[in-house]
């Protein structure tokens, strides 16, 4: 019995059932509790990298629960795991571990920290069953789990009426979202009596209710990815959510981006490339590309007049997303072309660089707040002096999400810019443009908090503990290498995802492979 | 010595290519420019005295405090100018979720319009 066999399904186990054992050793001890935490995540981190291991040197790979063979019609429950999914994978252990660590500190005056940790570990199963599973009435099913754990935890203040609020509208986006996602698998199962993922886009016909499916999951998925004009739920949720959330937060969201990628790819992939349907496919990569740049416009001028620090970087975030769809859209409209590879690789490297970036400026934002009670950008000045570490973390952050060599955010911009122009130059250029807006919103953010004189209110202000240091570091010393070294990135972890995206052939024939 | 030189190697990007060691190099190099710049200076710079003293246009010189510019205020200029964008940006951004929810079934029925119509063609 080989042990890779079981870690697709243990990767999702081990947190759930971690998060099921946490109010009771709880009861035992608080630290304890804390240590437990990290180290389930720990533990799934290492299943993580070895399985990654795996699937990069021997391609996908499946395990079927229940039973060892599959059979006609495919409804039992399949994990399938390709380059793709590792890649979501490894970000969202990363953020879920990180923001573990960062919460010990930044959560120990709260109350209810049992059940925060509890719901902060179904959220991590909940993401990477999403990212794993082959099923796509089970990626529902995980869907709603991370929704409704979501929910809980951006309503985590909850004497404070924004915190409810924003969880309000977080779970009524979600569950039309998440509703509109089931009427489509109802259309896939009508259709063709499956519900695997592999088997529907071995079968698809790309007819009427396939186009009907297909727009339900573009505009649920993206809505819950954060695609303009569907994004003004994101600064609400992500502006309220106590910051070790919004850090796993952002790989939640980057779940649903990674079910538009296996839609668009795995699903309809073929439908895409089909002669037939070439004004169908043209039509859905050309309005992909235009709520990307709408996404990235209104991302980037709403976070130009915003004055609340967390509430900026959301704005910022919705920005980032477009950039990724931006990468995909051209990536999709030009594949067989030279130029259509790299805006896909600059798309699958940003979603990386962004979880990076963006978390790394909310945890920022969560140390000013947590060291000054303050979160209005008016109210603060002259940090620098206090918090000399979190300043220079800032300004790393801040020279990546806006695109500035040598850090990670500028080899992926580089990406997408230059297919873009190859695309449509104006695009690219709106794109340039958009982002050295950024740099300038970020700069304004930079002086206005650690900048100036030292405010009278603020004199007595002290550097955050270890622990927020410690992953907010953590996460600037991943940037620099990913800026430094782009290619050692590029050539072992997004090549292979961006392989999987368009050789999805290989996807399908392995679970074709295995049914009965 | 694989993982080796894919530290060092180039990235190719189709049209252009970047190499982060050469772009640190050429900071480097700027750096120790600026600092042999620095050094013509003049020496005879005279601390506490009225050399350091701010000239604002023969206006009085606030307290430290006071001179802090909001940081609503800055980029003022910019925004005035897009005021319009600004005025439907923010009529958008109404905190309302039956408008959130109505912004998702817009973007899905332009989406049915345009696939279901114009896709008939193929």
């Amino acid at each position: 019995m080989n042990f890779l066999e079981f870690t697709p399904a243990l990767i999702v186990a081990i947190p759930l059932f971690g998060a099921f054992l946490t109010p009771i050793i709880s009861k035992i001890n608080e630290k304890a509790r804390n240590i437990f935490a990290i180290l389930i995540l720990l533990i799934t981190s290492c299943l993580v990298f070895i399985l990654t291991q795996d699937v990069f040197a021997n391609g996908p790979r499946t395990y079927i629960f229940g039973d060892s063979n599959l059979a006609l019609p495919v409804v039992r429950i399949l994990f399938e795991v390709d380059g793709l999914s590792m890649f979501m994978a490894i970000i969202s252990i990363t953020l879920a571990l990180l923001g573990v660590i960062y919460s010990w500190s930044f959560m120990k005056e709260n109350d209810g920290l049992d059940k925060y940790y509890t719901l902060v570990l179904l959220l991590v199963a909940g993401m990477l069953g999403m990212e794993f599973t082959g099923d796509l009435f089970n990626f529902f099913v995980f869907l709603e789990i991370s929704c409704i754990t979501s929910c809980a935890l951006i309503a985590f203040y909850i004497n404070k009426g924004e915190s409810l609020e924003a969880a309000f509208k977080y779970i009524v986006i979600s569950a039309i979202g998440a509703l509109f996602v089931l009427f489509a698998v109802g259309l896939f199962y009508a259709q063709y009596n499956a519900l695997n993922m592999a088997t529907i886009a071995s079968v698809l016909q790309f007819g009427f209710l396939d186009k009907i499916a297909l727009i339900l999951l573009i505009a649920a998925l993206g809505m819950k990815a954060g695609l303009a004009p569907m994004h003004m739920w994101l600064p609400d949720s992500y502006g309220e959510a106590p910051t070790s959330v919004t850090f796993i937060l952002i790989a939640a969201t980057q779940a649903s981006l990674y079910g538009v990628l296996r839609i668009l790819f795995t699903i309809y992939g073929n439908a895409f490339t089909n002669i037939e349907f070439v004004f169908s496919s043209a039509i859905i990569h050309w309005f992909i590309i235009g709520l990307a740049l709408i996404t990235i416009l209104i991302g980037v001028l709403m976070a130009l007049i915003q004055t609340d620090f967390k509430r900026l970087i959301a704005f910022a975030a919705v920005a980032e997303i477009g950039y990724i769809f931006l990468g995909i859209g051209v990536g999709l409209t030009s594949l067989g072309v030279g130029y259509g590879k790299t805006a896909l690789e600059g798309g699958v490297f940003h979603i990386m660089n962004d979880a990076f970036d963006i978390g790394l400026l909310f945890l920022i934002a969560g140390a000013v707040y947590y060291a000054t009670k303050e979160t209005s950008l008016n109210k603060m000045g002259g940090l620098a002096r206090n918090m000399k570490y979190t300043a220079v973390f800032f300004i790393v952050g801040l020279l990546a999400v806006s695109g500035l060599p040598p850090f990670n955010g500028f080899v992926s911009k580089l990406l997408i810019y230059e297919s873009t122009y190859q695309l449509n130059p104006i695009i690219a250029i709106i794109a340039i443009l958009a982002s050295i807006l950024l740099l300038a919103i970020f700069v304004k953010v930079f002086y206005s908090v650690f900048m100036g004189p030292e405010l009278p209110n603020l004199k007595d202000v002290k550097e955050v503990p270890k622990s927020m240091l410690v992953a907010m570091g953590a996460i600037v010393v991943i940037i620099i290498i990913f800026g430094l070294f782009p290619n050692l990135i590029i050539n072992n972890i997004v090549q292979p995802a961006t392989n999987a995206l368009v050789n999805s052939s290989s996807y399908i024939s392995k679970v074709l492979s295995v049914v009965v | 010595m694989e993982i080796f030189d894919q530290l060092i190697e180039t990235l190719q990007t189709g049209s252009g290519f970047w190499n982060p060691i050469i772009w640190i190099l050429i900071i480097i190099i700027a750096f120790l420019l600026i600092y042999v710049i620095r050094g013509f200076g003049k020496k005879q710079y005279k601390e506490k005295t009225g050399q350091i003293q701010s000239f604002l246009s023969g206006n009085p010189e606030y307290e430290k405090e006071q001179m802090k510019i909001k940081s609503s205020n800055i980029y003022w200029g910019f925004t005035e100018a897009m005021k319009w964008i600004y005025d439907l940006l923010r009529k958008m951004h109404n905190g309302n979720a039956s408008d959130y929810v109505l912004w998702f079934v817009i973007v899905m029925s332009i989406l049915s319009v345009i696939l279901l119509l114009v896709g008939m063609v193929g």
